[in-house]
């Protein structure tokens, strides 16, 4: 078990002066998954990803890396990071290939095994035919590349992409979710994005931020059977009574909409629907529709993240 | 590890136009000042023969090169000191460093040595131009030898004040300006201040532990004066470069 536990976070915070970039977040990531770490705007992906990667000191919290403390033993946690940031770290006036050695010797792969280290990297990002190519001279999702096969060179453990498909093409974006699924295998993977979908097709693991605090953390799995049923949606041709549908057992909201439907949202494993339509048959409200609504996750992240703030506004 | 970082600088270097430029100007610069310095001796060279103590070339020439040298590569250190550590961060190229198994000391010492190199370089330009007056007489070594080092040990410290400098911002304009700020202050130190505090401050002067090295005196104070102070300036870039990662 201990093998598998790659990346360690213990309840890690971060200040930046009096504001909370990263407030008290845990979490694990095994050996095979891929993390999706989503969150608004300045949510605080980028700083979590960066005291990961020990570019950054948490304020406090403790974070392993394959075992190894980040603070104690920084050398050993950092030979098994890969690390793509937001804007990929390259010199402009070396060419692919050079570039790449110097990232192979940085990370201490023997000369021998430099250009098999190489070879291998460049395969697995498309870089076959521009390796002697200046990297100033390539187009963004090239450059996005290069710093992919960068962070997975010295085939480290963890690799941690900062929005890797940003910039890309259609075409390109779908080949880094190949990439990353194929990385999967050997490696642990977390990916950060504002993407939505991105994170359905690619995590089996999603966690998501929202000013600092960690707001969720399931597997897509648990997610997606979240998501299946949490939200009924009703017509009725009478006038109806909202609050005697609220205190049915299970659901925790009601709205109307614009175009005079309800939308009824109840907690997971709590199906009123049965409770609900004896209701509206005993009062004669005359139910015209049922609809079990499928939320997707962009429902989801919207409610988590609006819940937030709300809160936060109550509480000023 | 350090060989692998001061390598990156010395071939980003050469692949500008920068490093070509700055040796080319510097080069020109100092065949002008050579010849004239060899001029002047020519032309006073019967009356110097008629002295009782009579003072030869390495003591007009060799001297008085090396003296102009440390004013025109003052001039010139900032230019080459600026982009060590700014341009890395303004590009956010310094997050490859700082991911890789790399301590700070490693990547402070890597970009220091790979500047020395460079610097090396220049001064084997100066010195080719006093050695070749061996075509036509002789020079007294010793003194030589002493003024090359004197010159080496100097450069060494500019750089290091340049490197410092440049890990406090990311702009590399204002590490260069702000190096020629220190740098010139340190020349004109013993200018300013009478009495005992304007002997401290003059202490304290690059160029006057440079003086005995040119009249070829070796005083292992003044080695050890630029050799502390290269020290300092590289501890203190290293502790600069860990507070990016603690501070906020």
């Amino acid at each position: 078990m201990s093998n598998n536990l790659l990346v360690e976070v213990d309840s890690v915070s971060r200040y930046f002066g009096d504001l909370a970039a990263v407030n008290d977040v845990s979490f694990t990531v095994n050996k095979g998954t891929v993390l999706g770490f989503l969150g608004p705007n300045g949510a605080g992906k980028t700083t979590t990803m960066q005291m990961i990667t020990g570019n950054l000191a948490p304020t406090s919290g403790r974070i392993k890396i394959a075992g190894y403390d980040l603070l104690d033993e920084p050398r050993a946690a950092k030979a098994c990071i890969g690390y793509l940031p937001e804007q990929p770290p390259l010199y402009l006036e070396y060419t692919v290939d050079e570039y790449l050695d110097f990232c192979a010797a940085l990370n201490r792969i023997p000369k021998k095994q430099r250009l098999g280290a190489r070879q291998q990297a460049k395969e697995r990002c498309g870089l076959t035919d521009a390796g002697r190519r200046l990297i100033g001279n390539l187009s963004k999702g090239y450059r996005q590349r290069v710093g992919i096969a960068q962070a997975i060179i010295h085939q480290p453990q963890v690799v941690i992409l900062d929005e890797p498909t940003a910039g890309l093409d259609p075409i390109q974006i779908r080949e880094i979710r190949t990439l990353v699924r194929e990385l999967s295998q050997e490696h642990a993977v977390i990916l950060s994005t504002h993407i939505l979908p991105e994170v359905q097709s690619s995590c089996d693991h999603v966690q998501i931020i929202d000013r600092g605090k960690l707001v969720l953390n399931d597997s897509i799995d648990g997610l997606t059977q979240r998501m299946q049923s949490s939200t009924l949606s009703l017509r009725f041709s009478n006038s109806v009574d909202t609050s005697r549908i609220e205190q049915l057992n299970g659901v925790r909201s009601t709205r109307l909409l614009d175009d005079g439907r309800y939308q009824v949202y109840y907690q997971a494993g709590q199906d009123p629907t049965d409770a609900l339509v004896k209701l509206a048959v005993d009062n004669h409200w005359g139910l015209r529709e049922l609809i079990p609504e499928k939320a997707s996750l962009e429902d989801m992240f919207l409610e988590l993240t609006k819940h937030d703030k709300t809160q936060a506004e109550a509480t000023i | 590890m350090i060989f692998t970082l001061a390598w990156r600088e010395i071939r980003s270097m050469f692949l500008s136009p920068l490093a070509w430029v700055i040796l080319g100007v510097v080069q020109a610069l100092m065949g002008w000042l050579f010849l004239n310095h060899v001029d002047n001796y020519m032309s006073i060279q019967s009356r110097l023969l008629s002295m009782q103590t009579p003072i030869g070339l390495t003591d007009i020439v060799v001297a008085s090169v090396f003296g102009n040298a440390a004013i025109i590569l003052l001039l010139v250190v900032p230019l080459i000191t600026m982009r060590l550590v700014s341009e890395e961060r303004r590009n956010r190229t310094l997050t490859l460093l700082y991911s890789a198994p790399l301590s700070m000391t490693e990547i402070i010492l890597g970009k220091y040595l790979g500047i020395l190199f460079f610097l090396l370089v220049v001064l084997f330009l100066v010195a080719l131009m006093p050695l070749s007056l061996l075509a036509g007489g002789s020079l007294d070594f010793g003194a030589f030898a002493s003024g090359f080092l004197g010159l080496a040990l100097l450069l060494a410290s500019f750089a290091a004040v340049g490197l410092f400098m440049s890990t406090l911002t990311q702009n590399p304009t204002i590490a260069a300006v702000s190096t020629f700020g220190m740098l010139l202050l340190s020349w004109v130190l013993d200018t300013g201040g009478q009495g005992a505090s304007g002997n401290v401050l003059a202490y304290f002067s690059l160029l006057n532990h440079y003086e005995p090295f040119l009249k070829g005196v070796f005083d292992s104070a003044d080695a050890v004066f630029y050799i502390l102070l290269i020290t300092t300036f590289l501890v203190l870039s290293t502790r600069r470069l860990d507070a990016d990662r603690l501070g906020g």
